[in-house]
């Protein structure tokens, strides 16, 4: 299987998720090529070369390539693709976006959100918000598959590559797309699919002012926030605070989580989670059903006793 | 300009699916249209509204038990519905190449519908037709602002991306768009005289695309409750042992 991983980057830094996809395409092949695309490359350069298994690393490099527009980079993509019996991404919303339309130019349906690999053409992949597995037989000419990441932590295997590099000379097209701007949600906190610790807070927090006590208790942590969707419809915090089906799909060491019942579209994003340990008020919410460590009672008694204890120590 | 809208038939959001001998079972449960397309065809109505666009047709692809969830895009606003009429299930493929017939045929400028369909959870159709279209794509839109470009804000990893598209063009919508009206009880009554035109599959010449075959569908591996903590002084020890 000639396996392909397609890289993803941030501000210059190499995504964290890369590393996962390599693990997934371990699972297909004893290594695999990587593709690097974008405006400035040098640096993910260097910290490819810690990654372990990968043969080949091709690289577009354009100044017109330095936002990821799917209209851009998908012809680019599925002109390489056509070498590769496996192409692998995770999947992240920059996947989610470009990896279909790579797809539609191939004329090939992708296999998306795949959970585990079974063997070169049988995987499985959650459905109905993770309330079901589907197990699929997947057969093409060109097989493009996007990963979740969380299924797939690197073993930290030191595989060192011994990794050439090889510039391709892009043909960038001619697109009616442009690039308008990046709001970004600012934080000195780790990304939430990243990190080790989340600390997550539900309707049951009552207001954007309480709130920062569960950032506050996070900080101290060094975890990473989260938020049911109630919280986030409630605006106690922005969107991308959501765990959940219809917001990100975590699986951290530990989820600390207060005033969260425990709906079925939270539970489909955190019950891959090691351990839960969970803070609210009603006894018979359905987290509990999910948490390794249950408390009745109220939150910010808990969170104030956590916080003493913790600037004590 | 004409506006399309896929209305995909799932069932409801709200109902606990349950499976039955490696399949989920869809007899006596209900059904109807996917959330996010639903959020798609409230932003349609209020473009129309708003006089950007003309005219709607919503469209679903399967069997006579489709039908529901287009007379209810009728009763919500749109002016035209079309059955696709299978008895198979199609590939994502097969279901853009046929939304793409639709497109030409139909002199549509602009397709909006949701970034994911809540029963195969793909998220994929819209980004696959944008490339058999060769049009521009703006998936995960949260704000959509008309122009003579169009700003579409996305809802990506770590914030709000904003790009802007020339129609005609396929947009992908998220949940937090807009906020789906109800139908009124006249406007349920006045869509029985809008047109809803059934075609059979067979007049689109697909190519059958088998690339993936589901084997069997079962149930997640369940999480086993675990201890409820009494005294709140044990509670903290836990917290710290787990988060250090």
């Amino acid at each position: 299987m000639k396996t392909l991983v397609i890289a993803e980057h941030q501000h210059d830094v190499l995504s964290p998720l890369t590393a996962n996809c390599i693990e997934a395409a371990n699972k297909l092949s004893n290594s695999c090529d990587v593709l690097l695309i974008g405006s400035k490359l040098d640096t993910i350069q260097k910290e490819l070369s810690t990654l372990p298994s990968i043969d080949t690393c091709l690289l577009v490099e354009s100044p017109k390539l330095s936002h990821p527009i799917a209209e851009t980079y998908a012809p680019i993509i599925a002109d390489i693709a056509k070498s590769y019996d496996v192409i692998l991404m995770s999947n992240s919303t920059q996947t989610k976006d470009i990896l279909p339309r790579v797809a539609g130019l191939m004329k090939i349906t992708p296999l998306t959100d795949v959970i585990e690999i079974i063997d070169n053409e049988t995987f499985k992949r959650p459905i109905y918000a993770g309330n079901a597995i589907q197990k699929v037989r997947y057969q093409a000419q060109h097989k493009l598959i996007s990963i979740r990441p969380t299924a797939f932590k690197p073993t930290g295997e030191t595989n060192i590559s011994n990794i050439s590099f090889k510039s391709i000379q892009p043909t960038i097209p001619q697109t009616k797309t442009s690039w308008v701007n990046m709001a970004e949600a600012t934080s000195e906190r780790p990304e939430l699919t990243a990190a080790k610790i989340i600390v997550s807070g539900g309707r049951g927090v009552g207001s954007k002012d309480n709130f920062k006590k569960i950032e506050s208790i996070a900080d101290l942590m060094g975890a990473a926030i989260g938020a049911s969707r109630a919280a986030v419809d409630a605006g106690y915090v922005p969107n991308d605070y959501q765990v959940g089906q219809t917001g990100k799909i975590v699986a951290p060491d530990t989820y600390l989580c207060f005033g969260i019942s425990g709906a079925i579209q939270h539970l489909a994003g955190m019950k891959d989670s090691q351990t839960i340990i969970a803070i609210d008020k009603d006894p018979d919410a359905p987290i509990f059903k999910v948490a390794d460590y249950g408390y009745v009672g109220d939150l910010f008694e808990v969170i104030d006793l956590l916080q003493n204890s913790m600037a004590t120590s | 300009m004409h506006v399309l809208v896929p209305v995909k038939h799932v069932i409801d959001y709200n109902v606990q699916i349950q499976i039955k001998s490696g399949q989920v079972v869809h007899d006596q449960v209900k059904h109807s249209i996917n959330p996010f397309d639903e959020i798609a065809l409230e932003e349609a109505i209020r473009l129309k509204e708003k006089s950007f666009i003309s005219k709607i047709t919503a469209i679903s692809i399967g069997p006579e038990d489709v039908k529901p969830t287009l007379r209810h895009a009728l009763a919500l606003g749109a002016d035209q519905a079309l059955h696709i009429h299978t008895d198979e299930t199609l590939s994502t493929l097969n279901r853009a190449e046929v939304l793409q017939a639709i497109v030409s045929k139909e002199n549509i400028d602009l397709v909006l519908m949701g970034k994911q369909a809540i029963d195969d959870d793909a998220n994929q159709t819209g980004q696959i037709l944008a490339a058999l279209l060769q049009w521009p794509q703006a998936t995960f839109a949260s704000e959509i602002k008309p122009g003579d470009t169009w700003e579409v804000t996305r809802e990506v990893d770590g914030g709000l991306q904003t790009i802007a598209i020339t129609l005609p063009a396929v947009i992908t919508v998220d949940l937090r768009l807009n906020e789906p009206r109800f139908a009124s009880l006249p406007n349920i009554m006045k869509a029985k005289s809008k047109p809803c035109q059934t075609i059979p599959i067979n007049e689109f010449n697909l190519t059958e695309d088998q690339a993936i075959e589901i084997l069997e569908v079962t149930e997640p591996p369940k999480r086993q409750a675990g201890t409820m903590v009494k005294e709140i002084d044990d509670l903290i020890k836990i917290i710290q042992e787990h988060c250090a």
